[in-house]
C-alpha cells in the first residue's frame, strides 16, 4: 500500500462508565465496573439481568432536541460520540475552515452490530396493537445501521465514502480499519470511523441470554465481567460509543493537529469455522493479528500491550490467549494483555471503537488500564492481564483485538507517534 | 370540541413532534416553510391528528395540508 501514513486526532467514548472520553480514561484507570442491574426494563424471567447501561447521557447536550425523537438510540451515541472526537481534533472541514479538508475527501465509515432495535421492538408492539398502517415514519430511518455514518455525515459536510459496517462485535475494528485503507489508498484524507450500539432491550438480552452467552451473576454485577479469570461465566452487555478522527499525517502535521498516535496496520480475515464459537486453538484470531503487524511491517516484539478482545466468555478467552501465544511465542510473556470489557461490558459494535481510543490513550498518556476481577487464575490464561490496577508504561505499539459472532476477526493496530 | 380546543391540540401535537414553541405556530405557519418540517414530519402530524380526532385524512387530502390552519380546517370540518 501507499507511503500515506494516518494518525489519530480526535476521540469519543460513551459507556457505562460515563459519557466523555476522559470520564472513561479515568474510570479506566481508577478499575471502575459500570456494570448493574438492567434498569432500562424489567428482564422478567431472562437468565441474566445485567448489564452496562449508559446512565448519565443526556442527548440535548449533543443533538436538537427535535432530532433527537427521530433518532434511535444507538444513532444518537453515534452522533454524541462523534461530535467529541470532532471537537477534540478540530477536524476543519470545507474552504472556510483553516486547513479545511475538502468535504469531498472526508470520509464517515460508523456502523453498529444491530442497530435500531429499541426501535424495532417498539414498532412491532405498535403494529401489533394498532395495525402496520400506524407505524412512524421514522421507523426505518431509526433502524437502519447506515443512519449513524449518514447523520453524522450531515452535521459535518462529509461527502466522501459514508457506510457502516456490521460485523457483530468486530463492527467498528472494521470500521477504523476500512477508514485507514481509504486514507491510505487516498481515497479519502480524513475520517470519522467507529461504532455504536444500544441492544439492552428485551429482544437483545433476551437474545444473546438463550444462547447462554451471557453471564448470570446477577448477585454480584460488579464482578460479572471478568476476562482471563477461571470463574468467569459469559459476557456482559455493554453499550455506548467509540470514535475516532483519523487523519493523513503531512495534513494533520501541517494543520498542526494534536496526534494521539499512529494507526499503522489493521488485519481482517474469517475463522471460517462457526456461527459463535472461535476456531480451535485461536487459529483465525491469531492469523489476524499477524495479518495486521504484516500490514504494518512491524515485528511481534515491538508490540508492548495488547487490549483484548477479552469478552469474559469460557471460549473467547483461552482461546484468545492461545492465539497471542501463537503469534508473539516468547514475548508473549513480556507484553501486557487487558480487557477493558471487565470494566464496560461488551459494548458489541462499539466496543472496537472504544477499545481503539483506549489504544491511543495508551501511546499518548502511557497508562495501561487493567483488567478487573482477577481473583482466581486460569492455568489457560496465563498471560500478564494487567490485573485489577492500572499501570503505568511507556509502550511503543498497541494491539486492539475484536472478533465476532460469524467468524469475523478484525486486528487494529497503532503505535506512538 | 369547540374550535378553540381544537386549535389548542392540534398546536400541542405540532409543539410536541415539531419540537418548536407553541407561541411559533400560529394558524398561518407553513409546516415546511415555518417550522421547519420534511415530508416524514407531515406524514407523522397526520397520523398523530387522526389519532387524536378519530378522522381519516386520505393522502391526496393530507397533500393539500400545508398549514396549521389547513389542519385546523380540516378537523372542524371532519371531526365525527
Amino acid at each position: 500500500m501507499s507511503n500515506r501514513r494516518v494518525v489519530v486526532t480526535g476521540t469519543g467514548i460513551i459507556s457505562a462508565l460515563g459519557t466523555g472520553t476522559e470520564k472513561n480514561w479515568q474510570a479506566m484507570l481508577a478499575g471502575k465496573s459500570g456494570i448493574g442491574l438492567v434498569s432500562r426494563f424489567d428482564p422478567g424471567k431472562i437468565d441474566a439481568r445485567i448489564a452496562g447501561e449508559v446512565k448519565d447521557f443526556e442527548p440535548e447536550q449533543f443533538i436538537d432536541r427535535r432530532e433527537v425523537r427521530r433518532m434511535d438510540l444507538y444513532a444518537q451515541y453515534a452522533l454524541a460520540a462523534a461530535e467529541m472526537a470532532v471537537k477534540e481534533s478540530g477536524l476543519p472541514i470545507g474552504p472556510d475552515a483553516p486547513h479545511g479538508y475538502a468535504p469531498e475527501k472526508v470520509g464517515v465509515i460508523v456502523g453498529s452490530g444491530i442497530g435500531g432495535i429499541s426501535s424495532l421492538e417498539e414498532q412491532h408492539r405498535k403494529g401489533l396493537e394498532k395495525g402496520f398502517d400506524r407505524l412512524s415514519p421514522f421507523f426505518i430511518i431509526q433502524m437502519i445501521v447506515n443512519m449513524a455514518p449518514g447523520l453524522i455525515s450531515m452535521r459535518y459536510n462529509c461527502k466522501g465514502p459514508n457506510w457502516a459496517p456490521v460485523s457483530a462485535c468486530a463492527t467498528s475494528a472494521h470500521a477504523i480499519g476500512e477508514a485507514w485503507k481509504s486514507i491510505k489508498l487516498g481515497e479519502t484524507d480524513a475520517a470519522i470511523a467507529g461504532g455504536a450500539e444500544a441492544a439492552i432491550t428485551p429482544l437483545g438480552l433476551g437474545g444473546f441470554s438463550v444462547m447462554k452467552a451471557l453471564s448470570t451473576r446477577n448477585d454480584d454485577p460488579a464482578g460479572a465481567s471478568r476476562p482471563f479469570d477461571k470463574d468467569r461465566d459469559g459476557f456482559v452487555m455493554g453499550e455506548g460509543a467509540g470514535m475516532l478522527v483519523l487523519e493523513e499525517m503531512e495534513a494533520a502535521k501541517k494543520r498542526g493537529a494534536k496526534i494521539l498516535a499512529e494507526l499503522v496496520g489493521y488485519g481482517a480475515n474469517s475463522d471460517a469455522y462457526h456461527v459463535t464459537q472461535p476456531a480451535p486453538e485461536g487459529e483465525g484470531a491469531a492469523r489476524c493479528m499477524r495479518l495486521a503487524l504484516q500490514s504494518a511491517g512491524m515485528n511481534p516484539e515491538e508490540v508492548g500491550y495488547i487490549n483484548a478482545h477479552g469478552t469474559s466468555t469460557p471460549f473467547n478467552d483461552a482461546n484468545e490467549t492461545k492465539a497471542i501465544k501463537a503469534v508473539f511465542g516468547d514475548h508473549a510473556r513480556k507484553l501486557a494483555v487487558s480487557s477493558t470489557k471487565s470494566m464496560t461490558g461488551h459494548m458489541l459494535g462499539a466496543a472496537g471503537g472504544a477499545e481503539g481510543v483506549v489504544s491511543a490513550l495508551v501511546l499518548s498518556r502511557n497508562m495501561l488500564p487493567p483488567t478487573i476481577n482477577q481473583q482466581t487464575p486460569d492455568p489457560d490464561c496465563d498471560l500478564d492481564y494487567v490485573p485489577n490496577q492500572a499501570r503505568e508504561a511507556r509502550v511503543n505499539a498497541v494491539m486492539s483485538n475484536s472478533f465476532g459472532f460469524g467468524g469475523t476477526n478484525a486486528v487494529l493496530l497503532f503505535k506512538r507517534f | 370540541m369547540s374550535t378553540s380546543a381544537i386549535e389548542t391540540k392540534v398546536k400541542s401535537i405540532i409543539a410536541d413532534q415539531l419540537g418548536v414553541g407553541e407561541d411559533e405556530i400560529k394558524p398561518e405557519s407553513s409546516f415546511i416553510e415555518d417550522l421547519g418540517a420534511d415530508s416524514l414530519d407531515i406524514v407523522e402530524l397526520v397520523m398523530a391528528m387522526e389519532e387524536e380526532f378519530e378522522v381519516e385524512i386520505p393522502d391526496e387530502e393530507a397533500e393539500n395540508i400545508k398549514t396549521v390552519g389547513d389542519a385546523i380546517n380540516y378537523i372542524n370540518t371532519h371531526k365525527k
